[in-house]
């Protein structure tokens, strides 16, 4: 609680130095405008429903992109451990992509799915599909042996082994790798969004951003920006640290990563 | 010599010239060679034997977890063919609960998934049984609260709640302190003497063989053979005169 409080001091602390900094050496607004500035066209972008409507469409995009990743990763490595090829399959593949950035890919999208939500999709299921495979892998592989022999003793075979025992053994890896899905398929989104412009009707936080420098409304720009760190933050330490309680911390399966 | 008929014609459990063998890197390695033992139905077996004989290799495929290179392993007139329900296993590891279950949750799952019982039915047999161990107040408590005896009591509880036809425990207290160990198996015989299950024990110390079995196999190590299956009737108590004497053969035996 005390070093909540710190922090939160030293934002406030930032945020004046920011204020007094743009005020007292006349920076102009539009490259760089005062926090008070930022916040107000903040919050009346979020009163208006101009900002939620843009986050809402990166979040929808988002979480479709991570459930079909969730969905892959899972066929993926229980394929790899059920048989020696589907592991070397999920090796090769995961070290070749891996380390090749979601970005890289966006010629590619937009040449097989066009301008569109298809096209993002591909790009976030390819950011998360990778760490999330290789965490939920590493989970499967880490189950120890005594519990797999108490499944099999159950009578418990295929499928229902793998829903019954390995799945929530090997939870606090696979939460790790949702956590870590997470991470780069937020940060992906934005910057796809950018380069993929709107689709339709609705477009993303990212779009906003770029449309509104578009306009020189650089505090909305700012008030973007404010707001993929703010989903960002809310996600890490309310939404994930809320499932860990009543998961992994409530089991005492902390030691497992 | 009653008994013994009487054994036989009531007999669980046939191990027959069972040879176990697995692939290492340095080739072939041979844990029990031609090992013949049979278990009555409500007996109290134990095989002791010094560590690396293969007495637990030997419980693994009766558990159906390994198979045999050579022999046969029959069940109630089957041949153990994998491993099932019917013969659970007490694991001298304390991870062989879920640690995502409960108390309640572990006994309840085996009754769902094995048993198929509703849910009704399988919380109120799994209450029964962890009544049966002490542990009511902590049927809503995770494993990693427990005490490594705690632990043990609920494993046990989880595999005779199952009711199969016979318990296999793998050095089920080897892991606990000189105390808990005392009162688990004073605990162990009692539940014996409410459920007479067929227990088949595994453990390296004589004292908890002479306590613990009606008969004793003690295996040699290196591979494992019969050494001898000794008949033991200071089975049930501690310190009695039949008991030193038992203790006595077998130490003769291991030293052998």
């Amino acid at each position: 609680m005390r070093a909540t409080g710190r922090k939160v001091v030293i934002f406030v602390g930032l945020l004046l130095v920011w204020e007094a900094w743009t005020r007292l050496y006349g920076v102009s607004p539009l490259l760089f405008p005062p926090a008070s500035t930022v916040l107000t066209a903040f919050g009346r972008s979020l009163a208006n429903g101009e900002i939620p409507g843009f986050a809402f469409q990166s979040l929808k995009i988002l979480l479709t992109g991570m459930a079909l990743g969730g969905i892959i990763a899972l066929v993926l490595t229980t394929l790899a451990v059920t048989s020696r090829l589907g592991g070397d399959l999920l090796q090769t593949l995961t070290s070749m992509f891996n380390p090749l950035p979601a970005i890289a890919l966006m010629p590619l999208a937009l040449l097989w799915f066009g301008l569109g939500t298809d096209s993002l999709v591909f790009v976030i299921v390819h950011s998360v599909l990778w760490p999330m495979a290789l965490n939920t892998y590493a989970g499967f592989v880490a189950v120890p042996v005594t519990l797999r022999r108490v499944g099999q003793n159950f009578g418990l075979t295929g499928w229902r082994f793998v829903a019954g025992i390995l799945l929530p053994a090997a939870f606090p890896y696979i939460l790790s790798g949702v956590k870590i899905g997470w991470a780069f398929a937020w940060r992906t989104i934005i910057a796809a969004e950018m380069v993929f412009g709107v689709a339709g009707a609705q477009g993303g936080l990212g779009w906003f951003i770029y449309q509104n420098r578009f306009e020189m409304n650089t505090d909305l720009v700012f008030a973007g920006l404010l707001t993929v760190i703010v989903i960002g933050l809310l996600v890490e330490n309310v939404v994930f640290r809320w499932l860990e309680r009543r998961t992994v911390l409530r089991w005492g399966m902390t030691t497992g990563h | 010599m009653h008994a013994v008929n009487a054994a036989a014609a009531t007999s669980l459990l046939h191990v027959r010239n069972v040879t176990i063998s697995y692939p290492t890197e340095d080739g072939v390695f041979t844990a029990v060679e031609d090992v013949t033992f049979s278990v009555a139905r409500g007996e109290r077996f134990v095989i002791l034997g010094p560590s690396g004989c293969g007495k637990s290799t030997l419980l693994k495929s009766i558990a159906g977890f390994m198979g045999v290179a050579a022999g046969a392993i029959d069940l109630d007139g089957h041949t153990v063919q994998g491993p099932g329900p019917d013969r659970v296993v007490v694991f001298q590891e304390f991870d062989q609960l879920l640690p995502w279950k409960t108390v309640l949750g572990n006994v309840m799952y085996p009754l769902r998934v094995a048993r198929k019982l509703s849910d009704a039915s399988a919380r109120e047999t799994a209450r029964r049984f962890i009544g049966m161990v002490g542990l009511d107040r902590f049927a809503d408590t995770y494993p990693h609260q427990l005490s490594g005896g705690m632990k043990q009591r609920v494993a046990i509880a989880r595999s005779l709640a199952l009711d199969p036809a016979m318990l296999l425990m793998d050095e089920p207290f080897a892991s606990l302190d000189a105390l808990t160990r005392r009162r688990m198996q004073d605990e162990l015989l009692a539940i014996w003497e409410a459920t007479h299950k067929a227990l088949l024990f595994v453990t390296h110390s004589i004292e908890e063989a002479v306590l613990l079995g009606d008969r004793i196999l003690v295996l040699s190590g290196g591979p494992g053979r019969v050494r001898r299956i000794l008949e033991n009737s200071a089975a049930g108590h501690r310190d009695s005169e039949s008991a030193s004497k038992t203790k006595h053969d077998v130490q003769a035996l291991l030293g052998e």
